[in-house]
């Protein structure tokens, strides 16, 4: 299992492809992306990396992670997460790793942080159709109805779909396709929506239901 | 400037250099040479009309080209930097005054004429002609 790849989301575009016909990307930008610790069974009980990325002000870095960079010998990173992977595609502490990391062709897993919507009413966070225009209906025109039954079971079910507080979840969007990578600007381009805004951070990972191609370099395209 | 225009800049310098994209803006009667797939054939089908308007979004920009088909209205959308499509013809440059001719819809015959534009300048960059071309036309050229 490979590590993957922390990037921000730069926003969506179009391309066009061999046929001609428009493919929608999003773009994903891969800066400075280095490895900080690793986790080893011995010491932590699993095997994984952590990353960081982009470029924080040393100012609005706590002591404890200033330590924790320089004993990595490395600059202050503005996101860092952790990546499992397996004994063999350890990558050595301070690699930088770039979008060649990602073959156009393969596909990958992403996750993000969804856009905020507060407190939102159940037609919007659970494509209820809400009450009807007239006929009678005041008020509660984007109202849910009814929530369960009458003396039996005198209660409503635990887990009834009712308005509440959506988005800012951790949503992953499976099998997403490189289209192209750009690695002198560290750019992943993947076909279709990736949750979050613009300028949100993204893990990128090798797909879990599909198989890793075999041009893809392992551990990790680090750079030179 | 941006990633994502730098991006889209450097696709449509590509597209381009394979295709020009000519002048134009509504009410100009164009042919839009579009390549056709027939089984495994590839051929290139012909779409005379007039463009009733034009869409600038960078590499999603597009235009509508309208046409009456055995009396029948035919509207059909392009991506303006496809490369579905092997060139851009102007026929004829119409004098309207509108971005968007959607009121042609409603009308047939005498009424859906449009007059054409006479000493017409293709704008350059110093000239002040350019202002008389249709100003979508002009934003393509800067």
């Amino acid at each position: 299992m490979r590590t993957g790849v922390i990037a921000q989301k730069v926003g969506m575009t179009r391309l066009f492809d061999a046929n001609g016909s428009h493919v929608p990307v999003t773009v994903l930008k891969v800066d400075g992306l280095q490895v900080i610790a690793q986790r080893s069974q011995e010491k932590d009980g699993y095997v994984a990396l952590q990353l960081g990325v982009g470029k924080a002000k040393v100012k609005n870095v706590g002591k404890p992670m200033r330590g924790h960079y320089a004993k990595a010998k490395v600059e202050p990173k503005r996101k860092v997460v952790e990546f499992r992977v397996s004994p063999d595609a350890l990558v050595d502490v301070g690699a930088e790793i770039t979008a060649a990391h990602y073959v156009p062709g393969q596909f990958v897993d992403v996750a993000g942080i969804t856009v905020g919507r507060g407190f939102a009413g159940v037609m919007k966070r659970w494509n209820f159709a809400g009450l009807e225009a007239s006929h009678g209906v005041s008020i509660s025109h984007r109202s849910h109805g009814s929530t369960g039954g009458r003396q039996d079971p005198g209660r409503t079910f635990k887990n009834k779909k009712m308005a509440g507080h959506y988005g800012v979840d951790r949503v992953t969007v499976q099998n997403l396709k490189v289209v192209a990578t750009d690695i002198e600007r560290g750019l992943i381009m993947v076909r279709g929506a990736i949750p979050g805004s613009p300028g949100g951070w993204v893990q990128v990972t090798d797909a879990v239901k599909r198989a890793r191609p075999k041009d893809a370099p392992f551990p990790a395209a680090v750079k030179a | 400037m941006s990633i994502l225009e730098q991006l889209e800049r450097e696709q449509i310098a590509k597209l381009t250099a394979e295709r020009s994209v000519p002048d134009f803006g509504p009410g100009d009667t164009l042919r839009v040479s579009v390549k056709v797939v027939e089984g495994t054939r590839e051929r290139v089908q012909a779409f005379e009309g007039v463009c009733i308007g034009r869409s600038n979004a960078g590499m999603s920009s597009s235009f509508t080209v309208r046409k009456i088909s055995f009396g029948e209205g035919v509207e059909r959308v392009f991506p303006l930097y496809s490369p579905r499509i092997a060139g851009i013809e102007v026929v004829r440059r119409g004098d309207v005054r509108r971005a968007k001719l959607y009121y042609l819809r409603g009308r047939t015959g005498k009424s859906a004429r449009i007059t054409e534009k006479t000493g017409y300048v293709a704008p350059t960059a110093d000239a002040p002609e350019a202002e008389a071309a249709p100003a979508a036309a002009a934003k393509e050229t800067k």
